[in-house]
């Protein structure tokens, strides 16, 4: 396999404009590299043709001297953005062979930017799962494997497949979301950058809803600049989706190399969880020590509300999605199984199109809403929200961004924690406050466990300021010097 | 309502659909025209498909408050859209956007004009926006439902009065009343065969000064008679089933017009628990008070107000008045018509002649084979001595099939109205020579007969002399 | 909260999830204790604090009555499992 699968999307497109290559044969690479990368079960469909005829348009606009930002770039994206005329699933039976007549208004500013589409790549179903092990499609397997271990490892989720995808070289980006941590936390799990914008920075319009409120489009790439490059071409206001914000899009390539001096790095003190994994607090105290050594400084932040913020998520998220997913009734597309009466076809629809998953939360979301409990929980839950987004209001009067772990441990192998979904639910901890106070949050790949899996540092920023998120990131990447590459990379093993 | 068992207080609340006469739906860009070919005004939006999101019709807002106004209610600056949450095959997305909690009007009033001239307030609780759903068809097939989207998404007002109507005969001028309102505002078209506007009665009974009963909901009443002849069934039906020692369950019921019945409707979900929560995908709508200020200011002249209007300058009973502005278009015609002329006169040959012709011929004021100016026309005719009283019947009956002015028609046909005292007292004389008998009879006391000579004279004069004038001079020949 | 085995059965007829009695019953345990872990959010005081209404920190916007979207019955009915005569067809309701 060629190098080409090496290069940053920076770099590709300093290749392309330099002509080292075209974007053909940098397509061309990507492409078989997807397919090399079956055995990891990243990608739901490979669209080779499609990649391939975007890339001739490509190389047709660098001749005249007129590329588009992102001209020749192979993209993979997850199932859960509406592409039309492919098949788009979710990675549920309930959406099987679904062909969306729209495009969703994030993948089509990235192909209006001159990208090209690799193919869907895998997800836990409707995005609800934090290792895509809940796929009606099948597990993805991470591209890394513990030191000395043959066994399978999770790559995250919900959006493992892209995650995968990016780690493998299979891609040389992509785009996930993030509902309580779905970009972030599989990109600390496999060593790559992953970045959840502000609420209403990138439109949700054609992306499969799972919870309204939380939902976040973002880039999942091998470097910082990668992201700000990607976030650039993906924002802007959609007057489709009533939640975008009416915001200019900044240059966030711009932010990228500024450094930190003179930035107040805030550490939230109930961040430091019992029971935390020591080499989880050696890699935050490193992240600290970067930041001091960039000359920035240090403030202790209080976050009181921390430890209430998954179970708030673990009522707001399924409420919605309960509400959500109500559309999936086998009448106007997706799967319809046969029933004696309208009643029983949804009931028979659903119950076999949903999987065990989707269905707990579908339950607890019915449950939360249903009369007599919505003041105990949901109204409860969204005031809790509030006071979570309060903490940060205050936090961000004594610092211009915040630095946490991402996840509280590495990748575990598949078929661990499948017995309790809260151990499960554990692994958002991090992630979760962040997509509950709407603000932008990122994951670097900051250093290697005992095992020698990647672990995320996570720095959370002030609505909207994703340029300063951007830039503190990169200075922890550029001092981290992640270079570890994963056991399985697409054509080389 | 009396009964067996002595006299029953009927309750009625009444819940109004109304479709807010924009041109695209609530929260997409489709049409809302009535009668298209199905499923070719809907939206991916509408339709739910995934990834659609919700953006609100400004004018949809605008038409709400506006009847908020008009039923001079509270204007709830910030309102709320929620969720309602339930199963069935036209609604696509398995809920409905709504307003539960916080609607974007809130308590007002409507007033009604009864029959006797008398007028009743009944409050209404609050209005709100909400999409409507589609139409399922039962009848095309005989295992399958057939699902039309076109109607998913229009803009409803809710419209939701207080339990204060005590008959079918109030409900009717209710309907009436806030139908007049609505399309006066412009805000909805009321047209209720194309289903515009429809009912929602909830009826219930209790023994004068006993406690409230428990209330039945008859649903989907499109036309104002239905919901009268359904509440009053329904009324019927409660007192009978608890005269025979039965109780009232809570339920919805349909009106069977045919049948002239209302029974049970099978319900839509198993419970009704709606599972109401504010719509993640909108935002809280906060109105400035300038902007419903602004549009307090461009409201026209509502039915209340134009009537004490008329009653006031055009010196019209509050019965005529009422009757006049119940349509805007019958309102407007009578005051071209009464504009710098007898209002009485006026008020009489539109409400009593014209819409004579009117309600015969099926027809509204718009379709009218006499335009206001050639009706204010012969009435000029008629005050300035013209035409008598008699004669302008005539005429106004050759205008009707003939389409021409008054004034035209009484050239053509020389219905000019005698006034010449000379012209009438040769007729009279002419008359009289050969009625001697008659003469004597009435001298020696049978006045009736002045009638008698009166239908002589006039017949001879072919109608056209001036009665009042024929009257008084008749009776001086007669008296010798 | 302990969640029993006709709640779960009520609420999934309410979320038009067919389950089998066994189902049920497991998760009636299983979602009691999601359900138990939840109930954690009780310790918090709340009293007066505003439900959060979004994180979107802007006003709703609207827009122009216009007619810019529909006309292609052909796209919505694409994806149906049943169409006929331009219906989306489904199993027969009776009212």
């Amino acid at each position: 396999m060629s190098d080409l699968t090496d290069l940053s999307i920076a770099g590709a497109r300093d290749g392309l404009t330099r002509k080292d290559f075209t974007a053909r044969e940098l397509t061309q690479a990507y492409v078989a590299a997807a397919a090399a990368a079956r055995p990891l079960n990243a990608f739901l469909v490979e669209t080779p043709e499609r990649a391939l005829a975007a890339a001739k348009a490509s190389d047709e606009r660098i001749a005249k001297g007129k590329a588009l930002p992102l001209d020749g770039i192979p993209l993979a994206i997850k199932d859960l953005f509406c592409t039309e005329g492919i098949e788009t699933t979710a990675a549920s039976k309930i959406l099987k062979g679904f062909l969306p007549v729209y495009e969703s208004t994030v993948t089509a500013k990235l192909w209006a930017h001159g990208a090209n589409m690799l193919g869907k790549t895998n997800l836990d179903e409707f995005a609800m799962g934090s290792a895509n092990v809940t796929s009606a499609y099948g597990n993805v397997e991470s591209p890394w494997r513990r030191a000395g271990d043959n066994r399978p490892l999770v790559p995250g989720g919900s959006s493992g497949g892209s995650a995968a995808a990016v780690a493998a070289r299979a891609a040389a980006g992509a785009i996930g979301t993030d509902t309580g941590g779905s970009i972030r936390q599989p990109a600390s799990f496999c060593g790559i950058v992953g970045l959840k914008p502000t609420y209403g920075r990138c439109s949700r319009w054609g992306i499969v809803a799972f919870a309204s409120s939380l939902d976040q489009a973002g880039p999942m790439t091998r470097s910082v600049r990668d992201a700000a490059i990607m976030l650039g071409a993906m924002s802007g206001h959609d007057p489709k989706d009533s939640t975008s914000a009416d915001l200019a899009v900044p240059d966030f390539e711009k932010a990228i190399g500024q450094g930190i001096k003179g930035m107040r790095i805030g550490i939230p003190k109930e961040y430091r969880l019992d029971g935390m994994p020591a080499e989880i607090e050696a890699l935050w105290q490193r992240g600290i020590d970067w930041i001091k050594a960039a000359g920035a400084s240090i403030v202790e932040i209080s976050l009181p509300m921390t430890q209430y913020a998954l179970a708030a998520y673990y009522i707001i998220a399924p409420a919605e999605a309960s509400s959500n997913l109500a559309r999936y009734d086998g009448v106007r597309f997706g799967l319809r199984v046969k029933g004696g009466s309208l009643n029983e076809m949804y009931e028979n629809t659903r119950a076999s199109g949903f999987g065990p998953e989707v269905r707990r939360r579908i339950l607890i979301g019915t449950y939360v809403l249903s009369a007599g409990y919505y003041d105990a929980y949901y109204l409860k839950a969204q005031q809790v929200r509030t006071l979570i987004a309060r903490d940060f209001d205050k936090a961000f009067q004594a610092c211009d961004a915040i630095l946490t772990p991402t996840a509280p441990s590495a990748a575990f192998a598949i078929g661990e924690k499948m017995d309790d979904p809260i151990a499960m639910y554990l692994n958002d901890v991090f992630t979760v406050p962040v997509n509950l106070a709407g603000l932008p949050g990122i994951s670097v790949p900051a250093g290697l466990s005992k095992d020698g899996l990647p672990l995320g540092l996570q720095i959370i920023g002030k609505a909207f300021d994703e340029a300063n998120v951007l830039r503190v990131g990169q200075a922890i990447e550029s001092a981290a010097q992640f270079t570890a590459k994963p056991a399985f990379i697409a054509g080389k093993t | 309502m009396q009964s067996r068992s002595g006299e029953w207080e009927v309750v009625i609340g009444i819940e109004t659909h109304a479709h807010v006469t924009s041109k695209a739906k609530l929260f997409s860009g489709a049409s809302t025209e009535f009668g298209a070919a199905p499923n070719t005004q809907v939206s991916t939006v509408d339709a739910a498909f995934p990834g659609m999101l919700p953006v609100l019709n400004r004018f949809c807002v605008e038409q709400a408050v506006k009847t908020g106004i008009g039923i001079e209610a509270e204007i709830n600056l910030t309102s709320i859209f929620d969720r309602k949450n339930y199963f069935y095959p036209d609604l696509p997305a398995g809920y409905q956007i709504s307003q539960f909690t916080k609607p974007i009007v809130g308590k007002g009033r409507i007033v009604l004009d009864m029959a006797d001239g008398s007028t009743r307030e009944i409050g209404i609780t609050r209005l709100h926006l909400e999409q409507d759903a589609g139409k399922s068809l039962h009848d095309q097939h005989p295992s399958m439902t057939y699902v039309d989207l076109n109607r998913a998404g229009v803009a409803l007002m809710e419209i939701v009065s207080e339990p204060d109507l005590r008959s079918a005969e109030e409900a009717g001028a209710y309907v009436r009343k806030l139908r007049s309102i609505l399309r006066y505002l412009g805000t909805c078209d009321g047209n209720m065969e194309e289903g515009s506007l429809r009912c929602d009665c909830n009826v219930s009974v209790r023994k004068t000064g006993g406690k409230l009963g428990t209330r039945c909901e008859v649903k989907n009443l499109n036309s104002v008679r239905f919901v009268m002849q359904a509440i009053d069934h329904e009324a019927r039906r409660q007192i009978e089933l608890i005269e025979d020692g039965g109780t009232v369950v809570q339920e919805t019921r349909l009106y069977d017009s045919g049948k002239g019945v209302t029974r049970p409707m099978r319900s839509k979900e198993e419970s009704h628990d709606y599972r109401y929560f504010p719509d993640p995908d909108l935002l809280p709508l906060v109105l400035e008070k300038d902007w419903v200020e602004k549009l307090r200011a461009s409201l026209p002249e509502l039915p209340d107000a134009r009537k004490a209007r008329f009653v006031r300058d055009y010196k019209l009973s509050p019965y005529d008045g009422g009757v006049l502005v119940a349509e805007q278009s019958d309102a407007e015609y009578f005051e071209t018509v009464a504009k710098g002329r007898d209002a009485k006169l006026a008020s009489n040959w539109v409400t009593v002649e014209l819409f004579g012709v009117l309600n015969k011929a099926g027809k509204g004021i718009s379709d009218s084979p006499v335009s206001a100016q050639h009706l204010g026309e012969l009435i000029d005719l008629i005050s300035d001595g013209t035409l008598s009283g008699r004669l302008a019947k005539d005429v106004f009956a050759a205008m009707i099939e003939t389409g021409k002015g008054a004034k035209a028609i009484v050239a053509e046909q020389g219905l000019k109205q005698v006034t010449d005292t000379g012209e009438i007292e040769r007729a009279i004389d002419a008359v009289l020579a050969k009625e001697a008998a008659n003469i004597a009879k009435y001298r020696a006391g049978n006045e009736k007969l002045l009638g008698y000579f009166v239908g002589a004279v006039m017949k001879a004069t072919q109608g056209k002399a001036n009665p009042a004038l024929l009257n008084e001079l008749l009776k001086k020949k007669l008296a010798g | 909260m302990a969640l029993d085995k006709a709640t779960v059965a009520r609420i999934a007829t309410l979320a038009r999830i067919k389950l089998p009695e066994a189902e049920c019953q497991a998760l009636a345990g299983e979602l009691s204790k999601i359900m138990d872990w939840i109930e954690q959010l009780n310790a918090v005081k709340t009293d007066g604090v505003p439900p959060m209404a979004s994180v979107a920190h802007m006003s709703l916007p609207m827009r122009e009555d216009k007619v810019t979207d529909g006309g292609e019955r052909d796209k919505i009915l694409q994806n149906a499992p049943q169409a006929e005569n331009g219906f989306f067809a489904v199993p027969k309701v009776i009212e």
